[in-house]
Formats: structure tokens, sequence, C-alpha cells
């Protein structure tokens, strides 16, 4: 480990980068997502043409990868509010960030079918 | 940051221990020949305060969108024109859709703000990147917001 970096490893600083790389990437698909919403000003036929796209299989798949992204960030986010302002949030860093992981995997297997039952059903049948 | 200090005659555990040691780091107020002077402003303070506030209430706003989106009813199959004409007839999921654009879209360009200071090195680099960010979140807010508010259902 070089001398001075703040790059420690372990949990707290790979929730850090979890957290950077989630951020980053939810506010890509935001504004990706304001410019498609904004085709409702243009026409009803362009709206649904648009939001189809956001019903094949492989954005169907990024959709359930978009709500772990979010999921993660909104949990984590709570935890990094516990750290900031809980006095005992820095010394419980590591178990909230498994509770956090613990929440998350319980989450997103709850989302599986719901998220994705567009491309199952398409694919597999009703 | 914890208030908490470890007082050795009633604490023996410490904050820090072999996989978790204290970092080394330059007191963060530190006056350099690049930043002589020291700022002016909390603007940083009310930042941090920001991200924290807008995070909770985004939590609840955005979870909330994806389930009605993306989990209930169907999921993404039921999405479409008639579906935000259905929902924007309502004014409690326009405001809460305005509301969740301009806390989402602030909260994450202060984030990518930070993002960019912290990785393009270059003065020069930092200046045209935060630009572009500032002028494509301007742009995304007012477009957003002139949705909510001009939407027509009976556009055709």
């Amino acid at each position: 480990m070089p001398a001075g970096t703040l790059y420690r490893g372990r949990e707290g600083m790979w929730s850090w980068v979890a957290h950077r790389v989630t951020g980053v990437l939810i506010f890509f698909f935001l504004f990706v997502h304001v410019l498609d919403t904004a085709l409702v000003r243009v026409s009803p036929e362009a709206y649904d043409e648009v939001v189809a796209t956001y019903k094949t299989p492989l954005v169907n798949v990024m959709e359930y990868g978009l709500v772990a992204a979010i999921l993660f960030h909104a949990l984590n986010g709570l935890r990094v509010i516990a750290v900031d302002f809980w006095s005992k949030g820095a010394r419980y860093q590591k178990q909230m960030l498994w509770s956090v992981v613990t929440i998350w995997l319980v989450l997103m297997a709850g989302a599986f079918y719901p998220v994705l039952q567009h491309t199952l059903r398409t694919l597999f049948g009703s | 940051m914890s208030a908490e200090t470890t007082t050795p005659a009633t604490e023996t555990v410490s904050l820090y221990d072999v996989d978790n040691p204290a970092p080394v780091i330059a007191p963060p107020r530190a006056r350099t020949k690049k930043t002589p002077k020291s700022t002016r402003t909390n603007f940083e303070l009310y930042g941090w305060l920001f991200m924290r506030l807008s995070g909770v209430v985004l939590v609840v706003l955005v979870l909330g969108h994806l389930l009605i989106q993306l989990v209930l009813d169907g999921g993404v199959s039921k999405i479409g024109f008639a579906f935000v004409a259905g929902r924007w007839a309502s004014p409690f999921w326009q405001a809460w859709d305005l509301v969740m654009l301009w806390l989402a879209m602030l909260h994450g360009a202060n984030g990518l703000r930070t993002v960019i200071n912290d990785y393009a090195e270059r003065p020069k680099t930092r200046f045209w990147l935060k630009n572009l960010l500032y002028a494509a979140t301007v742009f995304t807010v007012l477009l957003g917001t002139l949705v909510i508010f001009t939407f027509d259902p009976n556009i055709r």
C-alpha cells in the first residue's frame, strides 16, 4: 500500500467505489430517461415507439440492472447517512454494509420476476 | 463524521485497528500555493447536507416510481402514452414527478461534480467537464419541467 493514499480496500472503500459507479450510471440513465419522456410532447406514436425499445429483452435486462444500481445506491446512501449522523455509525459501518448487501439480495430476488416478466412471457410464453 | 472519541478510562476498543488503520491525510483547509485563499462560503457544507436530505426523499420517490413503472401491474408491459396520460391527469403524480426530477437531477449533478473534481486533474479539463455537466443539467431540468407542465393528453 503506497504511503498517504486514501484507498484502504475492504468494505469501506469498495462500498464507496460501488456508490460512485452506480451513481454515475443512474445519472446517465436519468438524462436519457427525461429525453425519452419528452417525446410525449411530440406525439403518442413517437413516445410509444421509443418505449417499445424498453420492452425488448436486452433493454429489459438492463432495466433489472438499473433496479440493482438504484437499490444499492439507495440502501448504501442510507448507510452513509447513518455513518455521518449516528454516533456509532462509523464503528458499525461494516455490519451496516453487510445488512445493505443482504437487503439488496432479498429485494433483487423479489424484483426478478416482476421486472423481467415482460421478457419471460415473450420468450417462454405465458 | 462521528463525534465519538475513545476515552481510555472507560473504553478500550479503538476505532482503528490493523484492518482499519487511521487514514493519513492533509488537513482539509490547509492553504497551499495552488489554493492560497480561504473559501468565502459554506457552499460545500450545504452541498454535503443537500446530498443527504435529497437522498432520503429520493429513496421514497424513486423506489415508489420503480415500483409503479417496473414492478406492479405487468411491469414494463403496460407503459405507453395512455399510461402516462392516466398518471399525469392527477396533480399528485405531476408534483411527485416534478419534485423527483429536480431533486434527482441536482443530486446527480452534484455527485458528478464531485467525481469530476476528483478525477479530472487538469484545471482546464475540470472547467470544461463541469460546464458541460451544468449545461446538460439545466437543459434536462428545464425540458422535464416544461414537459410535465405542458403535457397534453389530446395532442393527437
